[in-house]
């Protein structure tokens, strides 16, 4: 008899608890209606961008020859949390492995991909692998921060030259490696271009920090904040794996800040914003190329309209040759991030091979050397491995998808 | 590598700082929020105190019953529409399936621990197995099911699923005090209020009372003892899968394989903390190890730190009350 008590006050207790959500959601849309006000800024979507004409395409002259083991290499996620990025990156070097094979048919490049998962703690096993196996040549990779600090002493060992599409952590460049090139701008770049954007463009007041404990996340976190100087309302830490983002939001709200920058990957970034905007917040949300990426707007849901984000990564989808090849190769998904930065550096190498630099030290000095238009950038390394004057672009969240917005921070 | 080229950010260098100011501004949100996690851990730990009351065995795989019951919730809202979005229908749809996404929930962790006992424990109980064995079991069985819902599921979260807007209801000092923490505070406390009236009062209880005071005399009173440890683990299966129901509304994208894994190590914390074996202990010990871990996160300035804080009140207060804070086993509860 009791039983049926306790199961009339838990069924009690569970109407009840739904009924308060009730109202909560009754009063919903008027929340909505009221923040609605505060997306102040807007700034328009681009439709284009300029290609320089002389870039160097993988398909070169068709007359090429290399031995039937010549081989290319991608080690980076192809699966893990942050996967999406990895595959970006290996569909647009496999588009240029693909269109470098088809116009040379006395060079047949191989592709070999190795999986890190993108954690600096698995990234040794593949990359050790990858570099004891010598018909590999040259490699585009890795794409992270962490896991790139943590494999460029078996590169250098090797003399195995690879061109990271994607790690932008700055002290990458500082370790002495003559193996290592970075084929986009680093974070001392788009750390003071995503401070001036918030701080200009978006108009913000109080921009409240939030990085993670990675390599990637507190480089820039440290680059951005030197940038916002006064702008800067705090500065919070969160943990790669974090789900539950309270405790930082309530520091956000109560320090009412206008804007958040978020400096690390979408994992994290999309339940962060998610959260955010679940609690009240009407300001934007402002983060790196870390969290650019659809995965971020399919797990923010309509959370992610308040986002925009930076990127030293040109937006590949505007150039309708690459774009409409890229998605023969990726079952028709548009080009992503860094999918052009990953089919640039592979040219580089291909066009090397294509040159008959065909041993790891022949490739190697070719790289050094090399100076030349890509589809994003024009590709020409310093000493230590860094680009020269490279490009942030910026990026917003409308309908539901990434859009351009075209060059910030100059 | 060089230090020199990586401005470190102030809070880099000193790893530990008290930021006092900080928890002084953010007090009362960290209480409510604070509140929030302790009632869902109230809500699994009782399920480790009621177990162990009964078979004086820690359920290491409670927290495993209690995942089952998050992807239930996953399962039912997500094919009936629910994303990371906020839900485009009126109120009662809402209501319904909530409800029935709780219902679902609770079904679905009761099986598996009824399952868990009938599969892992009671073979081990006929043969009359040395209690260590039943604790290495338990935490096989954990491992098991952690790493079944991995196979099936893959490492990553689920999408997250945004059950309804917060919305602010009043406000204590200046802070907010939004629907969801209500909803789960209040549903939660119910719950648990219940609960105890059950145990201290009906025939049921004050069976699950004579077992654990004392199995042999209780079965020769004629108290059917598998039918109340089966009882027991129901129970406790049932209020996990509401705390999943709360978890996943206050965690949107909490879903994944080892999700249970921490939760339930804090609620097996909570139970000690209030008192292993007794009822009104794990109410207070999931409240107050919410609060503390809460606090301590915004003092010391990260999140990492929640646990840190947690554990180590748990252990000063253990020096001085090994018994947990209220201390009275589940048999001896006063009915």
């Amino acid at each position: 008899m009791y039983r049926k008590k306790v199961l009339t006050s838990l069924a009690a207790a569970a109407t009840f608890s739904m009924l308060l959500s009730a109202c909560a959601n009754q009063a919903g849309p008027g929340t909505t209606e009221s923040s609605g006000s505060s997306s102040k800024v807007n700034i328009p979507a681009i439709s284009k961008v300029d290609v320089p004409s002389g870039a160097v395409k993988p398909a070169g002259d068709g007359k090429a020859t290399c031995p039937a083991t010549t081989t290319l290499a991608y080690a980076g996620a192809q699966t893990g949390p942050n996967a999406q990025l990895g595959v970006n990156i290996f569909n647009g070097i496999q588009l240029a492995i693909d269109q470098h094979n088809k116009a040379n048919p006395g060079c047949q490049v191989q592709f070999k991909k190795f999986d890190t998962e993108g954690d600096p703690n698995k990234a040794t096993g593949p990359v050790t692998q990858l570099v004891s196996e010598p018909d590999i040549l040259g490699v585009i990779g890795l794409p992270f921060s962490g896991e790139s600090k943590a494999t460029g002493n078996i590169f250098e060992q090797k003399g195995l030259v690879h061109i990271t599409p994607s790690a932008t952590n700055p002290t990458l460049t500082e370790n002495g490696w003559t193996t290592f090139f970075r084929g986009l701008g680093n974070d001392a770049v788009q750390g003071p271009a995503a401070a001036k954007f918030l701080t200009g463009k978006l108009g913000a007041k109080k921009v409240y920090l939030v990085q993670d404990d990675s390599d990637y996340g507190i480089g820039l976190g440290t680059s951005t904040s030197a940038g916002l100087g006064s702008a800067l309302a705090g500065t919070e830490k969160v943990t790669t794996g974090q789900k539950d983002f309270s405790a930082v939001i309530s520091k956000i709200m109560n320090a009412k800040a206008d804007a958040v920058f978020y400096a690390g990957y979408y994992a994290e970034g999309a339940p962060f914003d998610q959260q955010l905007v679940g609690k009240g917040f009407t300001g934007t949300f402002v983060a790196p190329d870390g969290v650019k990426d659809d995965q971020f707007i399919k797990q923010a849901g309509d959370a992610s309209n308040n986002a925009y984000f930076t990127c030293p990564c040109l937006p590949g989808e505007l150039i309708p040759d690459f774009a409409s090849a890229y998605k023969d190769v990726s079952k028709g998904a548009e080009p992503g991030t860094y999918s052009i930065e990953g089919y640039d550096a592979a040219t580089v190498l291909l066009s090397g091979i294509d040159a008959g630099k065909q041993s790891r030290a022949d490739l190697l000095s070719w790289v050094k050397s090399y100076d030349k238009d890509g589809f994003s950038k024009h590709y020409k390394w310093d000493a230590k491995g860094e680009l020269q004057a490279p490009t942030v672009y910026g990026y917003k969240v409308e309908n539901g998808k990434i859009v351009p917005i075209g060059p910030i921070g100059e | 590598m060089l230090p020199s080229l990586v401005p470190l950010l102030p809070t880099e260098n000193d790893w530990i700082t008290f930021d006092i100011p900080s928890l002084a501004q953010n007090f009362w949100s960290a209480t409510f929020d604070g509140l929030t996690f302790g009632a869902i851990y109230a809500l699994v730990a009782l399920g480790y105190t009621l177990v162990y009351g009964v078979l004086n065995l820690i359920n290491f795989a409670h927290s495993e019953v209690f995942i089952v019951g998050c992807y239930a919730v996953f399962f039912t809202l997500s094919s009936l529409g629910f994303g990371p979005s906020v839900p485009r229908l009126d109120i009662w749809a809402i209501i319904l399936n909530l409800l029935l996404a709780l219902v679902l929930a609770m079904l679905a962790s009761a099986v598996t621990a009824f399952l868990l006992e009938r599969i892992a424990y009671k073979p081990l109980r006929q043969r009359n197995a040395p209690r260590l064995v039943f604790l290495i079991t338990a935490i096989g069985a954990s491992f098991t099911i952690q790493y079944l819902i991995y196979l099936w599921r893959g490492p990553s979260p689920e999408l997250a699923l945004t059950m309804f807007r917060p919305t602010p209801i009043f406000d204590v000092f200046g802070t907010i005090v939004d629907s969801q923490q209500l909803v789960i505070i209040i549903a939660a406390v119910i719950m648990m209020v219940g609960i105890d009236r059950f145990i201290s009062k009906s025939r049921t209880g004050r069976g699950i009372r004579a077992v654990a005071q004392d199995p042999d005399t209780a079965t020769l009173m004629g108290v059917n003892k598998e039918r109340i440890i089966i009882t027991t683990f129901i129970i406790g299966g049932l209020l996990a899968g509401a705390a999943a129901l709360f978890y996943v509304m206050k965690i949107p994208s909490g879903v994944q394989y080892s999700g249970g894994f921490v939760l339930g190590i804090k609620a097996f914390a909570a139970a000690v903390l209030g008192g292993i074996g007794n009822v009104r202990g794990a109410l207070l010990g999931g409240l107050l190890l919410g609060l503390i871990g809460n606090y301590g996160q915004i003092l010391l300035g990260n999140s990492q730190w929640t646990d840190v804080v947690a554990f180590v009140v748990l252990v000063l207060v253990l020096l001085l009350r090994p018994e947990g804070i209220l201390g009275t086993s589940l048999g001896r509860s006063k009915a």
